[in-house]
């Protein structure tokens, strides 16, 4: 078996599983945020549930239209509240505590090597980083799980990437998952799981790897998973306050497809509009100018990534025609930024720092395009008006060119600095 | 359960953004939502569309976000059903939660243009284009899947048992 089938094996009850099959399995943690949370409480409501099953398995995170934009975000987040204080739900992140979800929950070891995870976030496949089986659902499915603490999946297929050889300079895991994506398609692995493995991967840090994780909803997949090892361990040890399971995919286990690549021959990626799949390689990309640049989200807002970002803009000014918005991903990374001096780093550079906030990756506040606009983003989504109007356009890419780019005023490795 | 209705066609990978744009995402109401049902790939759609009317859709149909609103939109703008060559896996599952009909039919979804009206048992999974006097096969859904789509959801569904 995969290491995904045996994680679902073991919360379905069962000594195994095969693609295809159907199952009712436990879940370890069921999440929602301020935007899918409200619609799963009334759902909740409905089906008329007093008590969910375990005030302590589920996350509530108010992180997409905060500090609230405007007077609905507002109501929706306070639905949101009132729900968690009513059940008293243990992990309920408010603004003060709060950070982006897919952020937040790894680095509060929240989520485990074996768990399985539901969350009402596409992103929820993040959580593969750390050895989990973690998928997105609606509100629905999420109102389901609240009461009763399990869910139904269809074991998916395996898809396995491997990635041999070493890595060029300024290439992270964001480069690798556009790689990727930009390969299969954004339905290349519909409905499958995408296990990530090799040389490459396997000194690729945990920050590195939830980047990848969080994408795998990008190409279509179900989740993403990198079987745990050291890396991973070092990472959930000093932050588990409960028991987890380390599981890896059998040797001779078959997958619906093995893709094998050569890291040594890949360079920095840029995700043209308006499909991830439009991946270009940096010395590609040709004049291309933007107006602005984001650096944060679920995808790239961790330390690793403004380390990245910090080290090209020390000494340097973001170019005057760009506005560069830096989200660090929780209330902890700020801090740590602050006291590396990196938050200096990018108010003297020109740019700005932003609590955090899911806020302009999904068009919702703090950076939204005008018509015609054009802005670089760590995020993960290039969808026509995404971050704005329907005629401004977003180039996905990862820190380091998000950086450059933001300096030079146009898509640039940081080379040319 | 037969539904009859004007095809309104789209490309491959329409994503949630479209289906439901974001910036009204600070709203749950089902009538609110769907007054952008599909705003950022065709503003008038609203406008166009007649109530049991039909989504024809390419490949991979509700990519992107996991936002349930995407398929409720869709349903309270009163669209009987989506076909497409295949759907998002996500959003597949959305909508049968929240009981909106989709089939997944690549013969359909090439051979039908845009205005034919057509004609779909969800029983058998018989697609007929009364326009163009051809009939598609799709799967039909599982007897327990139809009876969560004509409860009108998953929640009623299980609420009724």
């Amino acid at each position: 078996m995969t290491i995904t089938e045996k994680i679902l094996a073991h919360h379905a009850g069962k000594d195994s599983v095969v693609p295809g099959e159907l199952i009712m399995a436990k879940l370890d943690v069921v999440l929602a945020n301020d935007i899918t949370a409200p619609l799963g409480i009334e759902e909740f409501r409905k089906a008329g549930a007093k008590k969910v099953f375990d005030k302590d398995k589920i996350v509530l995170v108010a992180d997409h239209f905060t500090p609230n934009k405007d007077i609905k975000s507002a109501e929706q987040v306070k639905y949101m509240r009132d729900f968690a204080r009513e059940q008293e739900i243990t992990h309920f992140y408010d603004v003060g505590q709060m950070g982006i979800e897919h952020a937040l929950l790894p680095e509060q070891g929240l989520v485990l090597p074996g768990d399985t995870i539901l969350g009402a976030d596409s992103h929820t496949c993040t959580y593969g980083a750390v050895g989990a089986f973690s998928t997105g659902s609606g509100s629905t499915d999420f109102a389901s799980a609240m009461i009763t603490g399990e869910a139904w999946f269809k074991v998916p297929e395996s898809l396995k990437f491997v990635f041999n050889g070493k890595l060029n300079k300024w290439v992270g895991g964001k480069d690798l998952i556009l790689y990727i994506i930009g390969d299969i398609g954004v339905d290349g692995a519909l409905y499958r799981a995408m296990e990530f493995a090799g040389s490459a991967i396997s000194s690729l840090s945990i920050d590195g790897r939830l980047t990848m994780c969080n994408m795998a909803i990008e190409a279509g997949g179900k989740s993403g998973i990198v079987p745990p090892d050291d890396i991973t361990l070092k990472y959930v040890k000093p932050r588990a306050k409960r028991e987890f399971k380390i599981y890896a995919s059998d040797t001779d286990t078959k997958y619906c497809d093995i893709r094998e690549y050569d890291a040594s021959k890949i360079e920095p990626q840029v995700a043209f509009p308006f499909k991830p799949e439009n991946t270009k390689g940096i010395s590609e990309v040709g004049n291309v100018t933007i107006d602005q640049s984001v650096i944060g989200s679920c995808t790239n807002g961790r330390m690793e990534d403004l380390r990245i970002a910090a080290g090209i803009l020390k000494g340097k000014k973001v170019h005057p025609y760009v506005r560069l918005i830096v989200l660090p991903g929780t209330q902890t990374i700020y801090l740590q930024a602050l006291r590396e001096g990196l938050i200096e780093i990018f108010v003297e550079s020109g740019g700005v720092v932003s609590t955090p906030t899911c806020g302009p990756c999904l068009g919702g506040h703090m950076g939204i395009l005008a018509n015609g606009e054009r802005s670089i983003s760590t995020t993960n989504r290039n969808f026509r008006g995404r971050m704005g109007h329907i005629d401004s356009e977003v180039y996905l890419s990862g820190p380091a060119i998000a950086a450059a780019s933001a300096v030079l005023g146009r898509i640039a490795s940081p080379e040319e600095i | 359960m037969k539904l009859t209705g004007k095809a309104w066609k789209f490309g491959d990978d329409v994503n949630t953004d479209e289906i439901i744009p974001a910036r009204y995402l600070n709203v749950s109401d089902a009538f609110e939502l769907a007054a952008h049902c599909m705003e950022d790939i065709d503003p008038d759609f609203m406008k166009k569309i007649s109530k049991g009317d039909i989504i024809v859709a390419d490949k991979n149909f509700g990519c992107g976000s996991s936002r349930e609103h995407a398929p409720l939109a869709i349903k309270t703008a009163g669209i009987s059903c989506v076909i497409a060559k295949s759907f998002a896996r996500i959003f597949y599952r959305n909508s049968i939660n929240i009981g909106l009909p989709i089939l997944e039919c690549a013969e359909a979804a090439s051979k039908i243009s845009e205005g034919d009206q057509i004609e779909i048992d969800l029983s058998s999974g018989i697609i007929i284009n009364l326009t163009k006097k051809e009939t598609y096969k799709a799967q039909p859904f599982p007897e327990f899947m139809q009876k969560i789509i004509s409860a009108g959801g998953l929640m009623n569904y299980v609420t009724s048992r």
